[in-house]
Parts: structure tokens; sequence; C-alpha cells
């Protein structure tokens, strides 16, 4: 896409997350999930599974890296502070497993603005190392302006 | 065993995050924006003071499906609007019922209230549960 046409539809480096056994165990104890597929590998082994399974809302924890590029993207040019997140849609395929690397692609789809807050909606996609789609995401976070 | 029927409510999901949850959270997700963190920041810009991640709460609703349906692989689809931020030390719950059936997925209108306020009003669930009343 030329220079000159914004950041709408821009899309940013995409981002690889290498998804680690230990940090499925630190974000199911955090969010208080007590599925032992999440956090006893033997228990992921017995249900057919090669390592511990990651709960849905791990997309959070693996498209971060890609959300982080999208919050502070100089050309996007969001004011952190004063974020708040307004709106969150995940989509899910199969299943991300401890040792998944997942690749997430982002894009900013909208900017509106309404009451005086602006909404950002980003776009985005996350793929494991056979290609196959496990998350896709709408993001929408809400700028207030500052007094 | 949960009835996954039109009209019926999964059990409720009842929630206290303690004042520590925010620090866990950040830590595990890799979102160390100050409004969750820091008390002085969040009042600084207009919060009540510090607040809970969005996408925890998110995770909580989440886990208000998984739970009774079965699993992790039960869970296709979730939509939420945050309505208002959500505090530590007051309880969540998270109520959710089924509104929509086609064959094995059925659809599900999910809410998470905080001291009578809708935080998360009219998500829209879709999950596949591993068993399916014929």
């Amino acid at each position: 896409m030329s220079a000159g046409t914004g950041p709408i539809g821009r899309a940013l480096p995409p981002q690889h997350y290498t998804v680690e056994r230990e940090k499925i165990r630190e974000y199911a104890l955090a969010v208080g999930e007590t599925n032992p597929l999440h956090l006893e590998p033997d228990a992921a082994h017995a249900a057919g599974y090669d390592d511990l399974v990651a709960p849905p809302m791990f997309a959070a924890v693996y498209a971060g890296p890609a959300f982080a590029e999208a919050m502070f993207d100089p050309e996007i040019g969001i004011d952190f502070a004063m974020l708040v997140h307004g709106a969150q849609e995940f989509d899910w395929g199969p299943l991300v497993i401890a040792g998944d690397q997942i690749t997430t692609e982002i894009l900013l789809a909208a900017i509106n603005e309404r009451a005086g807050l602006k909404f950002y909606v980003f776009n985005s996609s996350s793929r494991n190392q056979r290609d196959e789609e496990v998350c896709r995401g709408i993001w929408t976070v809400i700028v207030r302006p500052r007094e | 065993m949960t009835a996954f029927e039109l009209g019926s409510e999964l059990p409720t999901l009842r929630v206290t995050p303690d004042g520590e949850v925010m620090a866990r959270y950040a830590g595990a997700s890799g979102d160390f924006n100050p409004i969750h963190l820091d008390e002085e920041f969040a009042k600084s810009v207009g919060l009540p003071g510090r607040v809970l991640h969005g996408l925890y709460t998110m995770a909580l609703l989440a886990r208000a499906q998984t739970e009774p349906a079965g699993g992790p692989e039960t869970l296709k689809r979730l939509a939420v609007t945050f309505r208002g931020v959500a505090l530590p030390e007051h309880e969540i719950t998270i109520t959710s019922m089924v509104s929509e059936q086609h064959e094995g997925r059925l659809v599900l209108t999910a809410t998470a209230t905080q001291q009578g306020k809708a935080i998360i009003r009219n998500a829209t669930v879709e999950i596949e549960p591993r068993s399916v009343p014929a």
C-alpha cells in the first residue's frame, strides 16, 4: 500500500509467539481455570494431547505481541494512557497446545468517533505451525479525550 | 449435568477477584497498562482506582461456558462489549442462557455483573457441548 493512504488496512509486521507449557499454567492459574488439561501434562496426555492445552482466552497472550505492535504504531498514534478496552470478539479453530508456534497478523480496520470518544477497531488472525487458523479476533479500543 | 436446551441457564459462576489478580494477569498476559496496577495513575486518568483487565473478565465469562460444556474445545466464539470498568474485591457473577440451537452448536447470551451493574451485557457465545440432549 502506498504512503499517504493512512494506517487503515495497512498490514503490520506479523508477530511470532512460541507457546510454552509454564506460560499456559501461569495464565490458567491467573484466570482461575481448574481444568487439568491446562495444568497437568499427564491429564493432557491421557486425553490425547501432546502437551498442556491452552484455554481459549489464551488468545490474548499469543496475539498480545501483535496487538501491542498496533497499540504503539506511531502512525496509528493511540494515546495509550487514555485507552480502555471497548469490545472483543474471538472465533476459535483448532486448540492451541504447548509447543505450538503461532503467527499473528493484525491490521487497523476502522476508526470511528462518537461523543468525543475515538473507537479503533483491529482485526487479527493467528495461525499455527501447520498454517491452521487457531483464532480470529476483532479488538475495539476506546481512547478517551484528555481533559 | 447441565441441561443445554433453549431457554435453559448454565450454572452461575461467581468470582471475587482479590487485589493481586491484576498483577497476576499482567504477568501472565504481558499487559502492564498502569490503569491495572497503579492506583494513583488510574485515578489521574479519571478511573475510580485500579481496574481489572477486560480480557480477564472475558476469561471468566469463557470459564462459565467451558466448565459446564465439557472443556476448552467446546468454545467456538465469544463476542463481548465492555459496558463499564470492573474492580477488584467485589464479586462478579456470570449468567448465561441458551438462546438458539443449530444441531450441535448452541448460541448463548451471557452477562457479567458486579455491584448490580452489567460490566458485560449481551455477550454472544457459541459452544459445542460434549453431549447435547436429543
